[in-house]
């Protein structure tokens, strides 16, 4: 890919501007043994789009969220992240550079209240150093309410100040995948990478969550790669779509386009009935 | 007071109110809204230069006097002010349901003609763009959210603060303007317009001058000894009369603060933290409070139960009587006292009740367990009787003479009047001056004298001197048989039950009376997980056997209770059944205030009336709901119909 195509922006449908390469995978393989999760992928990610990976299960598809996000360090091939190629990173090292995520299976902390999970999402925001929050007043008290508002205009924007301070452990699912967002968001990422951010959702809670993802996309311009089994949602949401199968990548395009496309029909819609 | 002897010197507009607030005031708080986790406040100086640079801007958008500001959205500071700042234009204010559907908002912009809208959120603001292509009045809408609105074409729409900054920019221009347009309210003037939410036809405009208002105010403040110190909690619709009393009326009179809510969920949250002073809320409210607190207490260790219990014994004995100040024994005195300690302080803390001196119930029946519940926890709850048409107050209980079933005295300054059909009539300072746009339905409301007729049938108290309110005086029929028949008086004994939320029952020109019940599922969705019964749906356990076995028992107690009163005995219920859903706004089903719409739901649910007065042991329904955003669909069930115990004339005659 030349340079001068990484930077040129794109218009979307609705009229969004998508801007240049924010991240760009080159020819990734990654290997469990003599087993190969991923095989020779490439694809990329602008800035300000909803970018969706899709593929029927043990795809790969959590493998490349997890390569992303620093958790694997692929064998084979180049991350470039803001136009330099990244060295391999612990995922902390990641999230200093404005890379946040979700996890498929919730990872909260149960016995915190929400506002306590979403406050631990600004870590990498915070300067002070254990001695200055010991002694509290000062430095450490001034980080902490501005770290505490930028939290409560997420929990505004999230629709959950009902249950500030309900501990996560008592609430119901759909709700704790918000406040997964919300801790997610708290960050103020660059970049947001959700793993299957409706799974086991009812048709309402999966509603509401598209809704929060495009105001996410749309209000804050954050850039956001999605990973999703339910085609509907991710169709509606994406603005491009990279679809995987056994590890390799077999479509990338507009969701129209990846509908139209034979081989992404075969390997994972199905084969189209007459 | 009459129209010829104006107090000298007395304010007679809301705005002239709120400059004397400034003066008087300045360093009070106002207004207090909670936003992202902290309570905000602005003092009576603030609210000022807030309304009156939205009202500039206003101004430069073109506001003409006399035009019709529409306001819809949660109840929050700023709506508050914006309904000032068009009263400052010499505008009228018309605050909206936020709950309203698009057609409801259509009519109402069409009918007032109003040109302006201010909007809460992109939610309301989505309303109003979705019916505006049939408004031809409509020309601005001004929103107070801006979040998700950004990309929205602006042309023909502008951001609250942008409004206000426009306006404080073009202050030296048009503040003279500004200032000649308040100064030009007069008492007669126009106050507020708001809609009736009908229970029959389209809602009417009922327009409420500075007088009715300022007025009404005015008497009952003094009425209570409300001051500059109380506290409120601003979360009933704001379209609501009571809302517009509470929250502008006599907060603007007495000068006393506003507290919004951060959402409607977190009220209770909020409640807790504000610990009102003066405080209003429909029997409903003090319903589900009640059912949370026995379902929470059923929950609680053996010991806080039987505290609890033991000592909500000696409140209901000894409570009310000690907030009536009649003599108590001193035995029970001093047990209150330990109570207060143990349990009802602790409690009214839970419950956000700690400071409430004076709290207010109205719109429906109250049931005396749920009454005697708070009035015993020490709570000075009483009843008020109004309706928009007379400002709210039409009568209202005086401390120390609170009863359940009575709604108390006639406000000062109003008169009251019982016609021969039973019907009640009213004339007051508060007397609305006409509905908008409708002299028909003006005149055939309030004759030349001023007397208004209230709709409702009701009559004097021999015992307390105070007024009892029996139903709707159209509701009030007659069986086929010449006995008299009043249906919500069935009704409200059902509902007085936590087991049922809504009960409608039928009968006029029938042999016998029937009843269609709606459970309340939080009540029962927790009685069941208690005794292991499982279900899927509130579908489901609306028809469990063991539900409707308990719904009989419920029917059979009212029924035996009916029996007692000659008047009423033919009321009882014979045969009923557990609706499939709940009864509905959206549906059409209730008012927006949740009132139960009797010839709709008698339309609608022909086959299950047909079925009741039939002798079927089931019947197979389908019914068309609304949801929240508006699509539609079906909902299909088998309901069984029960047959209730009726306590008969014979064995009535045997008791005796």
């Amino acid at each position: 890919m030349s340079v001068a195509e990484a930077t040129e922006p794109v218009s979307t449908a609705d009229g969004r501007q998508i801007g240049g390469v924010l991240m760009d995978m080159r020819h990734i393989t990654l290997r469990f043994g003599g087993v190969e999760a991923i095989k020779d992928i490439s694809f990329d990610i602008r800035e300000g789009e909803i970018r969706a990976i899709i593929g029927p299960n043990g795809a790969g598809k959590s493998s490349m969220l997890n390569v992303i996000s620093g958790f694997y360090n692929p064998q084979e091939g180049e991350v470039w992240f803001r136009g330099e190629r990244r060295p391999p990173m612990k995922p902390y090292q990641v999230a200093r550079q404005g890379i946040a995520r979700t996890f498929q299976n919730i990872a909260l902390f149960d016995g915190m209240s929400v506002l306590d999970n979403i406050m631990t999402g600004r870590l990498t925001h915070m300067r002070t150093g254990l001695f200055r929050q010991a002694v509290w007043r000062g430095g450490a008290q001034r980080e902490e309410m501005a770290n505490r508002e930028v939290v409560e205009k997420i929990i505004d924007f999230l629709e959950i100040q009902r249950i500030r301070k309900t501990p996560v452990g008592r609430l119901p699912y759909g709700l704790k995948k918000r406040v997964e967002l919300a801790r997610a968001l708290a960050a103020e990422p660059n970049l947001l990478l959700l793993d299957e951010p409706m799974a086991g959702m009812n048709v309402e809670e999966k509603e509401d969550m598209s809704r929060f993802i495009l105001d996410v996309n749309d209000e804050f311009g954050t850039t956001i790669a999605l990973i999703e089994h339910d085609m509907g949602v991710v169709m509606d949401l994406s603005d491009r779509v990279v679809v995987m199968d056994y590890g390799r990548k077999i479509g990338d395009g507009t969701p129209d386009e990846v509908r139209a496309n034979p081989e992404v029909i075969d390997a994972y819609l199905g084969v189209a009935h007459d | 007071m009459t129209a010829d002897q104006p107090a000298p010197a007395a304010p007679t507009s809301i705005p002239e109110l709120l400059a004397r607030n400034a003066r008087a005031f300045a360093r009070r708080t106002a207004y207090r809204e909670k936003e992202y986790g902290i309570w905000q406040s602005w003092t009576w100086a603030d609210t000022a230069a807030e309304v009156e640079a939205l009202a500039l801007g206003l101004l430069s958008l073109g506001l003409a006097p006399g035009d019709h500001v529409a306001i819809i959205g949660r109840n929050r500071p700023a709506l508050y002010w914006a309904m000032v700042a068009a009263q400052r234009c010499g505008a009228v204010p018309v605050p909206l349901y936020q709950d309203a559907v698009g057609d409801e908002v259509a009519y109402v912009l069409e009918h007032c003609a109003a040109r302006f809208i201010v909007a809460g959120d992109q939610e309301q603001v989505d309303k109003v763009l979705e019916v505006q292509e049939g408004l031809h009045t409509l020309e601005h809408i001004v929103y107070l959210d801006p979040r998700g609105l950004r990309k929205y074409d602006h042309s023909r729409m502008s951001s609250y603060a942008d409004v206000q900054a426009r306006g404080r920019e073009a202050q030296g221009a048009l503040l003279p303007e500004l200032r000649a347009r308040t100064n030009a309210l007069g008492y007669d003037d126009t106050c507020v317009m708001l809609y009736t939410s009908g229970t029959t036809g389209r809602p009417k405009g009922v327009v409420l001058s500075n007088r009715n208002i300022i007025e009404t105010s005015r008497n009952s403040a003094e009425f209570d000894r409300l001051t500059e110190r109380e506290e409120i909690l601003a979360y009933l619709p704001m379209a609501w009369v009571g809302d517009f009393i509470f929250s502008v009326g006599q907060a603007y009179w007495c000068g006393f603060c506003v507290n919004c809510p951060e959402s409607a969920d977190t009220m209770m949250t909020d409640l807790r933290e504000i610990g009102p002073t003066y405080y209003f809320a429909p029997p409903r409210v003090f319903e589900t409070q009640l059912t949370n607190v026995m379902i929470r207490m059923e929950d609680a260790g053996r010991l806080k139960r039987w505290l609890f219990h033991r000592f909500m014994a000696v409140a209901r004995r000894a409570g009310p009587a000690l907030l009536d100040r009649r003599p108590v024994p001193a035995r029970d005195r001093l047990l209150y006292r330990l109570g207060e300690a143990l349990v009802y302080g602790p409690l009214k803390n839970t419950l956000g009740f700690s400071r409430v001196r004076v709290g207010y119930t109205a719109g429906e029946a109250i049931g005396p367990e749920i009454f005697d519940f708070y009035r015993g926890l020490g709570i000075n709850l009483k009843q008020l009787y109004g309706q928009t048409e007379a400002s709210v107050f039409i009568t209202q209980q005086p401390d120390d003479e609170v009863r359940s079933d009575t709604v108390g005295v006639p406000s000062p300054g109003v008169e009251i009047r019982i016609a021969d059909s039973g019907e009640v009539f009213y004339r007051s300072p508060g007397t609305f001056v006409e509905y908008y746009k409708n002299a028909e339905s003006t005149a055939s409301t309030k004759d030349p004298e001023g007397w208004v007729a209230t709709g409702d049938a009701g009559f004097f108290d021999e015992e307390t001197g105070q007024l009892r309110i029996i139903d709707r005086a159209k509701d009030v029929g007659k069986l086929a048989s010449g006995a008299l028949f009043a249906p919500k008086y069935v009704e409200n004994k059902l509902k007085f039950y936590p087991n049922i939320l809504e009960a409608v029952v039928i009968g006029a020109g029938r042999t016998h009376c029937i009843a269609m019940l709606n459970i309340d599922l939080t009540a029962v969705g927790n009685w069941a997980e208690r005794n292991n019964i499982a279900y899927g749906s509130y579908q489901e356990l609306s028809q469990h056997p063991q539900v409707l076995a308990m719904m009989r028992d419920h029917v059979g107690e009212v029924n035996a209770s009916l029996a007692h009163d000659p008047m009423l005995s033919a009321c009882q219920v014979h045969r009923f059944l557990v609706l499939h859903k709940e009864l509905d706004a959206d549906d059409g089903e209730l008012t927006r205030t949740r009132k139960v719409r009797r010839n709709i739901i008698a339309e609608k649910y022909a086959d299950l009336i047909d079925a009741l007065y039939s002798g079927k042991s089931e019947i197979y329904t389908e019914t068309e709901v609304t949801y929240e955003d508006g699509r539609k669909g079906r909902i299909r069930a088998t309901l069984k119909i029960q047959d209730a115990e009726v306590v008969g004339s014979a064995e009535r005659m045997a008791a005796e």
